[in-house]
């Protein structure tokens, strides 16, 4: 522990108090306050607590805060237990198995509890991810590698690009598949990032998050990486995928094609989606049954040369229209230097009447201006209604049913591959991994 | 057999669990109550025992994890959310929940916490979606005083109910969400409870103290007890969901008795000279020797291809017949750890063979496959080899605490005051914080403010009781013990009828229904007002009211009106009644004739059975009277 965290998250004057005692988390200390003597567990104090209270682990287990006043006695009474936590042994890898890999990019998708302190450590060793969820040893050989451990919105097209070459160096050395964990919350992005920069995928890349924490009975996150492994170690297909719950219940684990999947629900288990699109497969958890739910994918191929494509520019930009919206947030992208902008247009893939000097502006500086619909499923189709024509006509280019946050990902991919503008245009409008579907289905919505 | 319990050094501590009449959830805005209607959603889950750095993983849980048993939870969307479903994460914590528990830790002396943490205490037995049950400390070190003697409140807590269970079938049980998340106050006594008698006094004065805040739910299940129960050389024995008061003191009485049997039980087993290693886990298979049995679970068993399994306890003939309390032999023991373990339906045991189609030879073929004498038992099950093994470990595992005297375990109480295995004793308490819920500061002025507004004390209240409405001493008490003295007072105030009838009504009447069986718990507070006020309008008659009230309970979304209008209990109107009178007397126009005014008593008798319960008997003896005394004048 390092000194930062001895008295993590006390300030002020309980901290002053605290400190005279030389007390630490995890200490037993006794606090007197109008006769009444609170004897406990040093607990860490939220870093949003206020600066009167302790807070202590009673012998009963539970946690309270006591308000220290001028006449409150603290004193520490003793050291407390160390943590000590003797993992049960880990099942041996199975010789034989598939070999696979799970990259960890944050969230914890295996962890424990420090129950002395409330502390949740995350599983960070392949032993300790088998003794947290000891079915994997059946499932594979595994290898764990900590990438960095970032909560998903703090992910940007840097660290896509290191995921990136990261998995293309397990592939490169053989690895029948790789599972990369993932915050949920960009999981989407990163998801359509690696399906542009990971091209000609010999074996499955599977992204894997969850929904409840790890360190909860019932958390998703095991489930959600059995079934990441075994799609990883067996899945018929090469693709990118992002491996989350079908439903409430913890019994089927759909298969979302990197590219057309999108977060549609805050705190469901369920709320990853194919959007236009019917997913890649499902996966039944009790018999381990992989079922393909499309024909359209890359099969699983040794013999496939991986193409690694990493680089991504920044300066492309996702603008949601509203009503009224001011045109003169698209002026200071263009101000800025930007190169592309995605709109997010209402219906069919309209904006404003006021927007149209801006983005003909845009469009003459050379920014490469793009459509997507708000309405998350269903085509952009600008030849309706005369707005759509006039966009079409000052150059916007329609992305058809690919969804927003796809759209931006790739132009930000395409425009990290090429500075010329026709060229870009072309791999724009292009499908290359799976982000348009010729054909919209009857599918459900939000289904 | 009578116990002197203070020689023999017994201890118990009262657990009470209440159900707070709030209007939402305690971490959603979800209805506090229980549906009636078909679930809306079924959903399955696992729970996975995770791992702590202290304290180690809850060995029955982990079992059942292992053995791949999943829970299939029902819901609906008018009693849970999200919320309950483990699909969105809690909302802060019910202010008015917390403010009840303060209210009752006031009451007890108890001191508030300053600023409460809601802690996730690990159950995964199915009960919480989440696989913990959120639970906060609210105050520590209060008092309540029985008669002369101080009980030592330890703790006030404030905690989420738990779903209920409605089946299980396999490896899948299932539980209903709608009564998780109901906010529930716990009271923890020390263990200073000495005798039977004394648990029911103390949780009754826990009870009193309840339901003088006005704002905890009536009605079956809404109120737990959990119980301590120690004596010396036996074990620290937990007892979960007592429901009735009553029963409490049955419950104690029936445990030590149990304790005292199963120690007299390790007695014989030394004097037997039986050691702990001399009962092998043995399982031997002896489906040949049931080929051709008479016996119907086993014949129907192999019919199905399962198989017959036996296990060998040496020196323990006839003391699985042992009987420890009411229905309660050591082989009842032995076959609950079966069910809980090995998921079997049940086991047999020589001791109660020959019996259920087992014949005489086929007890003597199994004793000789697995080598027992006439001093040994032998406990089979028919199931899968899995369940069977599993189910006849956890026999021998009983067999061998049996020499070791009371196994520590967690036991469910039953209605008539026995208890059966439940589980084994969680490990100390493993809790977290729930980092999803922000630590509420509770203020020294918000404190005042609710101790300005404590609600009277039980004595207080009985005085009052008395005085103001003019109930004698045992009517006071029983409306100060009832679930309905809130309702009490609310009619006596706002109806015309004597608060003597309401009170024996509402106390003794309403019990006496309850033990009929009907379930007055489905008629509401405002119906029970609505017939009162009707009895004070003259609208309905007194004796009518029982009637009602049955008829209600059982028509629920009836109201009051159309209970009367399908009874026939309408009120007669006077020309009605004058009606009902003029008939009956010239139909017995001899008696009058013959008694004159002596044929009273026996018109009155005729025409009450012809109008009881729609109109009163005083109004009936008048107009009878004056027809009387008219008919005499002519």
């Amino acid at each position: 522990m390092n000194a930062k965290d001895e008295l993590a998250g006390y300030r002020g004057k309980v901290l002053d108090s605290l400190k005279r005692i030389n007390a630490k988390v995890g200490d037993l200390v006794r606090v007197i306050k109008n006769g009444k003597v609170f004897e406990g567990i040093l607990i860490p104090r939220s870093e949003y607590g206020d600066d009167e209270h302790v807070v202590l682990k009673l012998k009963n287990g539970y946690n309270v805060g006591i308000r220290v006043t001028s006449t409150t006695q603290i004193e520490r009474i003793g050291e407390g237990a160390k943590p000590a936590f003797t993992p049960p042994l880990p099942p041996k890898q199975q010789e034989g198995l598939p070999r696979t890999v799970i990259v960890s990019t944050g969230g914890t998708i295996a962890s424990r509890v420090d129950y002395r302190t409330g502390a949740v450590r995350p599983a960070l060793t392949a032993n300790d991810l088998y003794s947290v969820v000891p079915e994997l040893a059946e499932i594979a050989q595994i290898e764990a590698k900590i990438l960095f451990s970032l909560f998903s919105e703090n992910i940007t097209s840097k660290h896509w690009k290191q995921i990136a070459e990261e998995t293309a160096g397990y592939i490169q050395r053989g690895v029948e598949g790789v599972v990369i964990a993932h915050g949920t919350d960009t999981m989407g992005y990163t998801a359509a990032a690696l399906s542009f920069a990971l091209q000609n995928l010999p074996v499955p890349v599977i992204l894997v998050g969850s929904q409840r924490s790890a360190d909860r009975p019932s958390s998703d996150a095991a489930t959600n990486l059995i079934g990441a492994v075994k799609a990883a170690a067996y899945a018929p297909f090469a693709e990118v995928s992002v491996a989350m719950h079908a439903d409430f219940s913890d019994r089927t684990i759909l298969l979302h094609k990197g590219t057309k999947v999108r977060k549609c629900h805050t705190s469901r288990r369920d709320t990853f989606r194919s959007v236009n699109a019917e997913p890649l497969a499902k996966l039944e958890l009790e018999t381990g049954e992989i079922k393909m739910l499309t024909k359209e994918f890359n099969k699983r191929d040794h013999e496939r040369k991986l193409v690694l494509k990493p680089n991504f520019e920044d300066k492309v930009a996702l603008v949601k229209f509203y009503p009224g919206m001011d045109s003169g947030v698209i002026d200071w992208y263009v101000d800025s230097g930007f190169k592309g902008i995605v709109l997010e247009g209402t219906g069919l893939g309209h904006v404003g009447n006021f927007c149209f000097d801006a983005i003909r502006r845009a469009i003459r500086k050379d920014v490469i201006v793009a459509m997507t619909s708000q309405c998350i499923w269903g085509r952009v189709n600008m030849n309706v209604y005369y707005q759509g024509r006039d966009l079409l006509a000052m150059g916007v280019i329609p992305l058809e049913d690919m969804l927003p946050e796809t759209a931006l990902v790739k132009l930000m991919w395409v425009l990290g591959q090429t500075s010329n503008k026709d060229e870009a245009k072309t791999m724009l409008t292009n499908n290359i991994a799976g982000e348009f579907s010729s054909r919209t289905l009857p599918e459900i919505i939000g289904g | 057999m009578s116990v002197d319990y203070s020689k023999l050094g017994l201890k118990v501590g009262l657990e009470i669990h209440q159900q707070l009449d709030t209007s939402t959830k305690l971490f959603c805005n979800c209805q506090p109550e229980l549906s009636k209607e078909e679930s809306e959603v079924l959903f399955l889950r696992r729970l996975r025992p995770t791992q702590s750095e202290l304290g180690q993983v809850d060995p029955a849980a982990f079992f059942e994890f292992q053995k791949g048993v999943k829970i299939l939870y029902e819901a609906n969307n008018e009693t849970s959310c999200l919320v309950e479903m483990d699909e969105e994460p809690p909302h802060p914590l019910n202010l008015e929940a917390v403010e009840i528990a303060l209210t009752v830790a006031l009451m007890m002396k108890a001191t508030p916490i300053d600023e409460i943490h809601v802690m996730r205490k690990t159950v995964i037995d199915g009960s919480n979606t989440t696989g913990f049950q959120r639970t906060c400390l609210i105050a520590l070190g209060g008092e309540i005083y029985v008669g002369e003697k101080r009980i030592p409140i330890e703790h006030v807590s404030l905690e989420e109910d738990a779903a209920r269970k409605t089946g299980q079938e396999g490896k899948i049980i299932r539980y209903r969400i709608d009564r998780l998340g109901i906010p529930l106050i716990e009271i923890a006594t020390a263990p200073v409870i000495y005798s039977p008698k004394e648990t029911e006094q103390v949780a009754l004065a826990i009870g009193r103290i309840l339901r003088a805040t006005g704002k905890v739910k009536r009605g079956l299940g809404t109120i737990r007890q959990d119980l301590n129960i120690s004596i010396p050389q036996g074990a620290l024995i937990e007892i979960k969901g007592v429901q009735e008061l009553e029963i409490l003191p049955l419950v104690v009485e029936y445990e030590v008795k149990r304790q005292l049997r199963l120690l007299e039980v390790r007695e014989e087993l030394k004097k037997r000279g039986l050691k702990e290693d001399d009962i092998e886990e043995k399982v031997v298979d002896v489906t040949q020797v049931f080929q051709n049995t008479k016996c119907k679970v086993i014949s129907k068993a192999l019919g199905r291809n399962l198989r017959v399994l036996a296990v060998h306890l040496p020196k323990f003939a006839g003391l699985l017949k042992r009987e420890l309390a009411p229905d309660l032999r050591l082989g009842t023991e032995m076959a609950d750890r079966a069910r809980f373990w090995g998921r079997v339906g049940g086991i047999f045991h020589t001791d109660e063979l020959p019996a259920y189609g087992i014949t005489l030879e086929e007890v003597k073929r199994l004793k000789e496959t697995v080598n027992a004498d006439e001093m040994d038992a032998v406990v089979f099950v028919a199931d899968n080899v899995e369940n069977a093994e599993d189910a006849l470990r956890a026999v021998v595992e009983r067999a061998r605490e049996a020499l070791r005297g009371v196994p520590e375990e967690t036991r469910a109480a039953k209605p008539d005051g026995t208890t059966r295995y439940m589980r084994p004793r969680p490990g100390a308490a493993r809790m977290y914080p729930e980092t999803d819920i922000p630590p509420i500061k509770i203020t020294a002025e918000h404190l005042e403010s609710i101790r300005k507004r404590l609600p009277e004390l039980p004595e207080q209240k009985l005085n009052r009781l008395m005085q103001e409405y003019g109930l004698n001493k045992k009517l006071a008490k029983q409306v100060l013990d009832s679930e309905y003295g809130q309702l009490f007072e609310t009619i006596a105030m706002k109806t015309k009828v004597s608060p003597t009838t309401i009170a024996a009504f509402l106390t003794e009447k309403l019990k006496a229904m309850k033990r009929e069986g009907i379930p007055i718990e489905n008629v509401s507070d405002n119906q029970f007002l609505t017939v009162f006020s009707m009895v004070g309008k003259g609208e309905l008659a007194k004796e009518a009211v029982e009637e009602v009230v049955a008829w209600l309970s059982k028509n629920e979304n009836a109201t009051v009106e159309e209970a009367i209008e399908k009874l026939g209990l309408k009120m007669l109107s006077m020309k009605d009644l004058e009606r009902v009178i003029t008939e009956t007397l010239m139909e017995n126009a001899d008696l009058v004739k013959q008694r004159g005014s002596k044929a009273f008593a026996p018109l009155m008798g005729m025409v009450m059975r012809k109008v009881r319960g729609k109109a009163k008997a005083q109004l009936v003896s008048q107009i009878l009277k004056r027809k009387l005394e008219e008919r005499g004048n002519c």
